[in-house]
């Protein structure tokens, strides 16, 4: 663990909550206008806002927590890729639309458990974020559940891709669920939950939803880590680079 | 203490400011107040100062700078130079602060109201049933969670055959 994050283990998992937000809400929008009918269109373009929106509510604590003047637009825009912590799953490329999906599901799954913790936290602060985000979170999972069951229990076509992007997918998952120190930390005061106690409900509730969709989980998988210690994927450079265009560009450029 | 000069300075009185705030429409439903969607928490004044806290409805919706800019000029129109806009999170804005007006002049509007008891709990479950603002039916269709807002659903009437919005439970 970098010394800076030992210091401040609060701002750490406000900038992994808010960078999870941010990074998947920006995969997600690249989605509007060319979803495969309307209606999905419209639902990747509504998860992607709320996605954003709190991703701005985190970023101001985190912003906050830092005390050196930053504010959320410029931890969004002017921080490189290795000072990002959000899980490498939410940076991973749309790919097709069932890539997308079960990207959606896997992350929702964990979102609404982990919010629905917070809610209880010693920390007012996250627990008035957690309480705005939770309600959002409920209908992003109940959406990506409904399609990750209708195209697994599909056609032949629908079931090959979504279980091609779960084992693409899956690897990325262990991080969210495994305490590093920070983590340990922070449920030791009671800040953030245990996670060996989310790991137990994501499985749960993962593996319902997956049984229903008849898709298989792959076995004794290598579980991919690095996000939260600003270890990335190749995907996130990319990302970065087209959203942080104009702020580079056109540094302090604002509308 | 109230002096004299605060006295003549300060003739704002809450409950004015309140009838003021009931006149500035939602940007999105504009038949709805921001009062009647109960997003404005506390109207505070002190020392000529208009404070107006106000909750956001989803935590992206595009609406929720555009309401704070509607207040701060509708209070402006109304002799109040000095407004802050102060945002509250918690506790989270529920649709059960939409007013019973609010829900009526929805439904007029061609928006079904929400269904109290009915907010998403994020597991897989059958949605409410939600009746057709238009003729009234209980013989509705959900066609996506999410419509043309982030708070609304797109749903249609299997009887009228119309298609409405659904300002979903929160």
């Amino acid at each position: 663990m970098p010394k800076a994050a030992k210091e401040n283990p609060l701002l750490e998992f406000a900038l992994h909550m808010g960078d999870n937000c941010l990074i998947l809400g920006q995969q997600v929008s690249a989605w509007c206008g060319h979803a495969p009918v309307l209606e999905e269109d419209i639902a990747l373009a509504n998860t992607a806002l709320d996605l954003i929106g709190q991703a701005k509510f985190w970023l101001e604590l985190a912003a906050d927590l830092e005390g050196e003047g930053r504010s959320a637009d410029d931890l969004a825009f002017l921080r490189d890729v290795r000072q990002f912590r959000n899980c490498l799953l939410a940076e991973q490329p749309n790919g097709d639309f069932g890539q997308t999906l079960m990207r959606q599901f896997l992350f929702d799954a964990w979102h609404h458990l982990m919010l629905t913790a917070l809610l209880s936290s010693t920390d007012k602060r996250i627990a008035g974020i957690a309480e705005k985000a939770v309600k959002e979170a409920a209908y992003h999972l109940e959406r990506s559940s409904d399609l990750v069951v209708r195209l697994g229990d599909g056609s032949s076509e629908s079931h090959a891709r979504m279980q091609t992007a779960l084992d693409e997918l899956w690897r990325f998952t262990g991080e969210l669920i495994t305490p590093d120190d920070i983590d340990a930390a922070l449920a030791a005061n009671g800040v953030a939950p245990d996670l060996g106690d989310i790991e137990k409900r994501w499985l749960d509730s993962v593996r319902g939803v997956l049984e229903e969709a008849t898709l298989r989980i792959p076995e004794g998988a290598y579980m991919q880590e690095g996000g939260k210690t600003g270890l990335h994927s190749e995907s996130l450079g990319y990302l970065l680079a087209d959203m942080q265009f104009m702020q580079r560009a056109y540094p302090g450029a604002t509308w | 203490m109230v002096s004299a000069m605060d006295a003549v300075s300060e003739p704002l009185s809450i409950e004015d400011i309140w009838i003021w705030l009931g006149e500035v429409p939602d940007p999105e439903i504009p038949v709805i107040s921001v009062v009647d969607l109960g997003i404005v928490r506390d109207v505070a004044v002190s020392g000529g100062e208009v404070a107006i806290t106000v909750t956001p409805t989803y935590s992206g919706c595009p609406a929720t700078a555009v309401i704070a800019m509607e207040i701060e000029q509708a209070l402006r129109r109304k002799g109040v130079e000095r407004v802050k806009i102060e945002t509250q999170l918690s506790p989270a804005w529920t649709t059960q602060w939409i007013s019973k007006e609010g829900r009526e002049k929805l439904r007029a509007y061609g928006i079904a109201p929400p269904v109290e008891g009915a907010s998403c709990a994020g597991a897989l479950k059958a949605p409410p049933d939600i009746m057709c603002p238009r003729c009234g039916s209980a013989n509705t269709e959900r066609v996506s969670q999410f419509g043309s807002t982030p708070c609304k659903a797109h749903y249609r009437c299997t009887d009228c055959l119309e298609p409405f919005d659904y300002f979903k439970s929160f």
